[in-house]
C-alpha cells in the first residue's frame, strides 16, 4: 500500500515536470514569434478597417438612417468598436497578461460608473434645468 | 501542480511580451514600467471620464452663443482625427520594427509618428484660433470652458507625446535602444494609443453626436 502511494506521488511529480516542460517549451516558442503579435500586414488591415469606421461615422453625421432615429446609438457603438480595436490589437491588450487587461477594465469601468452616477446626480438629462 | 501552476503563469506572464525586455524578475512576470504604465492609463480614464462628463453634463446649456452646430468644422476635424488614427498605426510599426531589430525603420516609423501628431496639434491650434475669432473663448458661455478644457487637456496630451517620441528617436539614433530593450518603445506605444483612443470618443461625443 505505502509502495503504491510512493508510486503515485512519483507518477504525479514525473507529470507535473512534463507540464512544466511543455509550458516552458511553449514560453520558449512564444519569444521566437514575438508572443502572436499581429504581423506588419494584419496591422495596416485594422487601420484600414478603422478608417472604414470613422467614414461611416462622418457619414452618419450627415445622413440620417432611413426610417429609424438610432443615429446617435450608431455612432456609440461605432466609437466602442473603433476603441476596442485600438486597444486590442494596437496596444496589444488582446494579446498580453491577464494582469494588465485586468488593471485598465478596472480604470475604464470604475470611470463609466462613477460618471454615470455623477451626471444622473447632477440632472444630465433635465429638459428644464431651471426649474 | 505547483510546479504546473507556477510555469503556467510564467506562461500567462509571458504573454506581456516580457522576452523582450530584459527586465528584473517580477512577481507578476511584467516589468514594473509596463504595469505602471497601464495604471497610469487606467487612471487617466478617470480624468477624461471628468472632463468629458462636464462636457455632456453643461451641453445646451448654455445662456448665450455661439453653439458646437454653428462653429464645428466636421470636414476639418475628420481630417484631424485620420491624422491621429494613422499615427496609431505608424507606433505599432515603429514597435514592430525594433521586436524585429530594425533600426532604421523604427526611426522611420517614430519620426512618421511624430509628425502627424504635429500636423495633429497644428489643426487643434487652428480650431482654437478660428473660434475665437468666432466669438467663442473660455470665457464665452458653458459650451467654451468645457470645450477648450476637454480639448486642451488632450492636446497637451498628444504634446506630451510627441517630445517623448522624439526623445526615442534621439535615444535610437545614438544606438541607445537596442532590440532587448523594445519595451521602452512598447510603453511610449501604449501612451501614444491612449491619446488616440480618448480623441476616438471625443470626436464622436463632442463632435459627431449632436
Amino acid at each position: 500500500m505505502a509502495t503504491s502511494t510512493k508510486g503515485d506521488k512519483g507518477k504525479g511529480k514525473v507529470a507535473a515536470t512534463a507540464v512544466a516542460a511543455e509550458d516552458e517549451a511553449k514560453i520558449a516558442a512564444h519569444s521566437d514569434d514575438h508572443a502572436g503579435h499581429p504581423s506588419d500586414v494584419t496591422y495596416w488591415k485594422i487601420f484600414a478597417f478603422l478608417f472604414a469606421v470613422t467614414a461611416v461615422e462622418v457619414l452618419l453625421y450627415y445622413k440620417s438612417i432611413p426610417g429609424v432615429n438610432l443615429n446617435n446609438a450608431a455612432l456609440g457603438i461605432l466609437a466602442i468598436v473603433k476603441f476596442v480595436t485600438v486597444v486590442g490589437y494596437f496596444m496589444h491588450l488582446k494579446f498580453d497578461s491577464r494582469v494588465l487587461r485586468r488593471l485598465f477594465v478596472t480604470g475604464l469601468l470604475l470611470a463609466v460608473v462613477v460618471y454615470c452616477a455623477y451626471m444622473l446626480t447632477l440632472g444630465v438629462f433635465l429638459t428644464n434645468p431651471g426649474s | 501542480m505547483t510546479a504546473a501552476t507556477a510555469t503556467h503563469d510564467a506562461h500567462e506572464a509571458h504573454g506581456a511580451h516580457d522576452a523582450h525586455g530584459a527586465h528584473p524578475p517580477t512577481s507578476t512576470g511584467i516589468s514594473n514600467e509596463k504595469l505602471a504604465m497601464w495604471a497610469f492609463l487606467g487612471s487617466e480614464c478617470l480624468l477624461f471620464g471628468a472632463l468629458i462628463s462636464v462636457y455632456l453634463l453643461y451641453k445646451g446649456r448654455s445662456a448665450s452663443g455661439p453653439e458646437p452646430s454653428e462653429i464645428y468644422d466636421i470636414p476639418f476635424t475628420s481630417a484631424s482625427s485620420f491624422m491621429l488614427l494613422m499615427s496609431s498605426l505608424t507606433m505599432v510599426l515603429a514597435l514592430a520594427s525594433i521586436q524585429r531589430g530594425d533600426h532604421r525603420r523604427l526611426r522611420l516609423w517614430l519620426l512618421a509618428t511624430a509628425s502627424l501628431g504635429a500636423l495633429f496639434i497644428t489643426g487643434q491650434v487652428y480650431e482654437f484660433t478660428t473660434f475665437y475669432r468666432e466669438g467663442l473663448s473660455l470665457s464665452t458661455n458653458l459650451f467654451g470652458s468645457s470645450f477648450f478644457v476637454l480639448t486642451g487637456f488632450h492636446g497637451v496630451h498628444v504634446s506630451l507625446g510627441i517630445v517623448m517620441l522624439l526623445s526615442l528617436f534621439a535615444l535610437s539614433a545614438r544606438g541607445k535602444i537596442p532590440q532587448e530593450k523594445a519595451e521602452v518603445v512598447e510603453i511610449a506605444g501604449l501612451y501614444w494609443h491612449f491619446v488616440d483612443i480618448v480623441w476616438i470618443v471625443i470626436f464622436t461625443v463632442v463632435y459627431l453626436i449632436p
